[in-house]
């Protein structure tokens, strides 16, 4: 693949922090117009690898090219090549929501229509508002409209939904999508691993500044962490059983118990489960006493 | 898109925000002009400054003070202003946002300065327009001490402006910015000859005052609008205009070194 092809690539990249190691050696590549989510529990460093790529901070070892350029030396027009949206802003917000798209569109050499970007974050009612009276949801859209406004080849999303109403995210991810169909490509940490799934073309979980995994959303994790998941209950309490037959072994069930087992499912693994399988953090997360028992035993045949 | 272009896209902006934050508008844009009518109006029974020996004559605390309100006027809405709202918008995470657009740095200032030049040309003419109708202050009518107001005021308020930029740098964080910076400014008021009387401060204090450039504007701006027999005053007995020319030009200089070299968009790795 030619380079000009590959948008980020990231190679054994370091960073410290005095003694405290926020990336221990991470390595990945994003080709033109791929959703990458980058997923990991809070302090993992996803935030720190993101905005390395951003050109926030330096890195302490390793290389990095982002666009084909070293983002610690990236120029004005490989900025406006660029679009991010920063984790949180406390911006005093002094300015109605279209003041500030017009103006931001105007550092751009190509911007979007500002309307048209007001319309697709879902502010035109709010466009004469000014920015500090928008809830907490309503500014986060700014943010990603500013974000987007440049006309971006490659959009920086991180954490871009907190604070959304679900109705909001679907509307958010219908932009996104949008975006990805007009060739972005697009950089996205999440904790909705929800929303990972639905944007994302590949994932990598990266956990104490590692890169755990990484593959297309639909197989990372391997092939093993997707065998469904049959529960049910009898006399003796909370059942289940892994198969890649689920049809055939209920029907087995069925068979041999002569009635409808209570509480029957077939669960497929979301990529939340294989997620939290992956990180360890299932003991904290789990919906039910059972599956709290099952925490001790490794991650492959934790079913949660 | 030119930085030129940019820059003045910027300082339309700045303005606008200027004037929708309402603790800026008190304590950088009206300052002057409430401590103007204040001192006016306190020290109004103390007669006027500068009568002769029968008590007739001299001018008015207005007119007296009024120099001194102009020099201040353009102290705070060059330094106090901008240190302040720098780092307020470093620390508040507007700068962030800017340093990953493709706005040069040269626009931004360009921008910051722009809005310290229309808000204290506005706030300098507000001042004048105060002292002259509300205080019957007599203001200059030669042509000769307008040029030399011109001048006092645009090398003041650019070294205002880039001593601004530059001081910004100090408060670690947006909420101590006021801490950090209001204090600096309050104490070069008092030392130099806006709230007390230059002359009857003790000299090692006079002299330590001329290390800053806020003295040298209120001497420039006496010589505008204080009557010739008030040179007298002086340190020197004289208005000292090259000395007030050659102390802000080595200020000016000063800042726009410190404020292009210490300038960073985010404090990296923090």
């Amino acid at each position: 693949m030619a380079t000009s092809e590959i948008h980020v690539s990231v190679h054994d990249v370091h960073k410290h922090y005095g003694k405290f190691i926020a990336l221990d050696g991470v390595s990945f590549e994003i080709p033109r117009g791929e959703t990458f989510a980058l997923l990991g529990p809070n302090g993992a460093g996803k935030s720190t690898m993101i905005e390395i790529l951003e050109g926030y901070r330096d890195r302490t070892s390793g290389d990095a090219l982002v666009l084909g350029v070293d983002p610690e030396h990236g120029g004005l027009d490989w900025k406006a090549r660029l679009g991010i949206v920063l984790q949180s802003s406390g911006e005093s917000g002094n300015v109605t929501v279209r003041e500030q798209l017009t103006h931001f569109a105007g550092l751009y050499p190509n911007p979007r229509d500002v309307e048209a970007t007001i319309a697709a974050v879902g502010l035109t009612a709010q466009a004469k508002t000014r920015i500090k009276a928008l809830s907490g949801g309503q500014r986060r859209r700014v943010d990603v409209a500013l974000g987007v406004i440049g006309r971006p080849e490659l959009l920086f999303l991180d954490e871009p939904t907190t604070g959304f109403d679900p109705e909001a995210r679907r509307e958010f991810w219908d932009l996104i999508l949008e975006l990805k169909r007009e060739g972005t490509t697009i950089i996205l940490t999440t904790h909705y691993l929800d929303e990972a799934a639905q944007l994302g073309d590949r994932a990598g979980i990266i956990a104490a500044g590692k890169l755990l995994t990484i593959g297309r959303i639909n197989e990372i994790g391997g092939a093993d962490a997707r065998i469904p998941i049959v529960k049910w209950r009898d006399a003796n309490g909370p059942q289940e059983h892994r198969t890649t037959q689920p049809a055939e072994f209920v029907t087995r069930l069925f068979g041999q118990v002569g009635i409808e087992p209570e509480g029957l499912e077939i669960i497929r693994p979301s990529l939340e489960d294989i997620y939290l399988s992956l990180v360890g953090t299932n003991a904290a997360a789990a919906p039910s006493p059972d599956v709290q028992a099952q925490a001790s035993t490794p991650p492959e045949t934790s079913l949660v | 898109m030119n930085a030129m272009t940019l820059g003045l896209k910027r300082a339309s902006y700045e303005t606008r925000v200027y004037f929708r934050q309402g603790d800026t508008i008190f304590f950088t844009f009206l300052f002057p002009i409430v401590m103007l009518s204040i001192f006016s109006v306190a020290f109004s029974a103390g007669g006027n400054v500068g009568t002769n020996p029968d008590g007739s004559g001299g001018i008015t605390q207005a007119a007296y003070y009024l120099p001194g309100m102009v020099a201040a006027g353009i102290l705070l809405s060059g330094v106090q202003n901008l240190a302040v709202d720098i780092a307020m918008e470093r620390g508040d995470g507007t700068l962030k946002r800017l340093s990953g657009t493709p706005l040069p740095v040269f626009s931004y200032f360009l921008g910051k300065i722009g809005q310290v030049l229309i808000t204290s040309l506005l706030q300098v003419i507000a001042l004048l327009v105060v002292a002259r109708v509300a205080f019957n202050v007599e203001l200059p009518t030669d042509g000769g001490r307008w040029l030399t107001f011109a001048w006092v005021y645009l090398l003041g308020i650019m070294t205002s402006a880039v001593l601004g930029i530059a001081l910004s740098r100090i408060p670690r964080t947006g909420k101590s910015a006021t801490a950090v910076i209001i204090p600096i400014v309050l104490i070069l008021q008092f030392i130099s000859g806006v709230y007390l009387a230059f002359s009857m401060l003790p000299v090692w204090l006079q002299n330590v005052a001329s290390f800053f450039p806020l003295k040298w504007m209120a001497q420039g701006m006496r010589s505008v609008f204080l009557p010739d027999n008030f040179a007298q005053m002086e340190t020197d007995g004289v208005w000292g205009l090259p000395a007030v020319a050659l102390a802000l030009g080595i200020w000016l200089v000063l800042g726009l070194v410190a404020a292009r070299y210490t300038f960073r968009w985010i404090r990296k790795d923090t």
